[in-house]
């Protein structure tokens, strides 16, 4: 048997950063990423990291921090949820446009108002157009090795972009499960020193980092933040392969269950993905052939993987935990939608938007979803495009 | 296996739901704990929740049809459905100083198994605070060896030596062991 170790999520989190061990952490403590900022202050407090910990009094502070760490050329993190990245926004945004390889664990949680502190997207939703590099993870495990493996990512010399690791607040954040941590020198010789090509620091190649960039070059460095993007997709299965190198394990861009002879299939992020594929598995026993996408990178987004994975598909439910207001959905199902225009594959694609301030998502409501796409097979049409599950 | 437990905020139902998925963990199995977060605060009533698994868990939405319930405060049993989403094998657990049998009457819970313990009272005489959390785990494990009381006490003892010291600790130790030998059972 492994060596397992009962933490939770957040815990999780905050060991995965104890491995990594950045130069510099500036953060501030938010409902339901708390037990982060407290489990890594308590590894600096007990010297088990090196880490420079900057407590500081918001999280616009926070990301400020992070940005003149990262620009000196410090490996630099921070973590936060809900309304401590909405106050942080401004920032996030200079730091991807300052091409910082910041990490940040993010804890999903449902956006003001009415107050509420439990799960959805909403907040990272909003920051899908920040240029920052957006993992999804369902459990503990993933928050783990997806913590290990984005350094490597922020970091590769043709990405140079922050990431964003998220988690279901309190539905993963707060539950104790059982991590397989990998060995702290193994992990260290993963991640490898930091060593930026240009820093803030450098009197030897003085630079400035982000002045004043109007009409004659705003939108050529734009232009090369997109390329950045572009490049991520290209470069990050490079990072996959060397992770399954070291430690054994397979990565992708999305995690397929029971995909290959289905005939419907659900797409959703995050800790929801688990009770799907209970679902499924009980779904198979009645001889129904269910399925489940998982796409664990959402930035960039993996196009051509979602459109390979659906193609033999009679018909697909996309499962937002966000709400966009657009009248068309949310996110996921919208970019998933606009993915299949120019297929020659034509599905019947329908959005379910669930689990808004962090209502359960039970079994028989996933049950209920794959019931509406085996009527959509039936009927050969789809009845309503966004739909609402479990709401009163 | 799903639990479910019962609690006043402060009681330790977060604690004994963690415990026991730990000693699990450390006997081979796949875990989860949870508490279910909402205005908590000292006596407010709580739940929490235990998985225990031979497979890696997958589910990750609340429980609701457990196989075992534990109430750590009687005065739950007024206002709370306990005996909610219960499976017809289930196993109800309740810290009271009255006779299982009575209790099952007084619910009128004929689906299932029912036990009882006056953890407060042990929790009182052993370690003299009324924290019925961990004698409710002794109770549990002799109705079903979820793991050995030998796992239970390793695992507390790793947990609170260093944190309580070594008086504490065996006063927990034996308020686990007089809850597993008192506990009285319905049939």
């Amino acid at each position: 048997m492994a060596n397992r170790i009962a933490l939770t999520g957040d815990q999780t989190a905050a060991y995965a950063m104890k491995q990594i061990e950045p130069d510099v952490v500036a953060a501030y403590p938010i409902t339901p990423q708390t037990e982060i900022v407290m489990s890594f202050s308590q590894y600096v407090a007990d010297g088990e990291v090196k880490t420079e910990m900057i407590p500081v009094e918001s999280e616009h502070s926070a990301m400020s921090a992070c940005v003149g760490s990262a620009a000196a050329g410090a490996r630099t993190m921070t973590a936060t949820s809900a309304n401590g990245l909405a106050l942080m926004w401004e920032i996030v945004y200079i730091a991807s446009s300052t091409r910082l390889p910041i990490v940040m664990p993010v804890v999903n949680r449902a956006l003001s108002a009415p107050i509420n502190i439990h799960c959805d997207h909403s907040d990272t939703m909003g920051t899908r157009d920040s240029g920052w590099i957006q993992f999804y993870c369902e459990n503990a495990q993933e928050v783990y090795e997806n913590l290990i493996i984005a350094p490597r990512i922020a970091e590769h010399p043709d990405i140079l972009l922050p990431v964003m690791v998220c988690q279901d607040g309190f539905i993963t954040s707060h539950a104790v499960e059982a991590l397989e941590p990998f060995d702290d020198k193994d992990v260290k010789e993963f991640i490898g020193e930091y060593k930026p090509e240009q820093t803030l620091l450098d009197i030897n190649k003085p630079l400035t980092y982000g002045p004043l960039d109007l009409q004659d070059y705003y939108f050529e460095h734009k232009r090369q933040q997109s390329e950045a993007m572009l490049n991520a997709k290209n470069k990050i299965p490079e990072v996959f392969d060397e992770f399954e190198k070291k430690f054994g394990k397979k990565f992708d861009f999305v995690e397929r269950y029971k995909l290959d002879d289905a005939d419907i299939a659900v797409v959703v992020l995050s800790s929801t993905a688990g009770n799907v594929k209970v679902v499924i598995d009980q779904l198979r026993d009645k001889g129904i052939k269910a399925g489940l996408l998982k796409p664990k990178i959402f930035r960039p987004f993996p196009d051509d993987e979602i459109i390979e994975a659906l193609s033999g598909l009679k018909a697909v439910a996309v499962m937002d935990r966000s709400e966009s207001f657009s009248n068309q959905g949310g996110p996921l199902f919208n970019e998933i939608r606009s993915a299949f225009y120019e297929s020659d594959k034509k599905i019947p694609i329908v959005n379910y938007i669930f689990g808004l301030g962090g209502r359960d998502i039970d079994l028989e409501m996933i049950e209920s979803v794959y019931n509406d796409l085996m009527k959509i097979v039936e009927a050969g049409k789809i009845n309503k495009k966004v739909n609402y599950l479990g709401v009163r | 296996m799903e639990i479910r437990w019962h609690g006043r905020g402060g009681q330790g139902a977060k604690t004994a739901a963690q415990l026991l998925a730990e000693a699990a963990m450390e006997s081979g199995d796949y875990i989860q704990a949870f508490p279910e977060y909402g205005p908590e605060r000292a006596g407010a009533p709580i739940k929490s929740f235990t998985r225990i698994s031979k497979n890696p868990i997958n589910i990750h939405c609340g429980v609701t049809n457990p196989d075992i319930v534990v109430v750590i405060d009687p005065t739950l049993l007024e206002s709370v459905d306990v005996t909610k989403g219960l499976t017809n094998e289930g196993l109800l657990l309740i810290n009271i100083a009255k006779p299982a049998a009575e209790i099952k009457k007084v619910l009128n819970f004929d689906k299932g198994k029912v036990a009882t313990v006056d953890a407060t009272s042990i929790a009182l005489d052993t370690l003299k605070l009324p924290m019925p959390n961990l004698p409710m785990l002794g109770a549990l494990l002799k109705l079903n060896p979820i793991v050995t009381l030998e796992a239970l006490e390793s695992k507390i003892k790793k947990k609170f030596l260093e944190k309580i010291g070594e008086e504490k600790t065996n006063a927990n130790l034996e308020g686990v062991k007089r809850a597993y030998e008192e506990v009285n059972v319905s049939e």
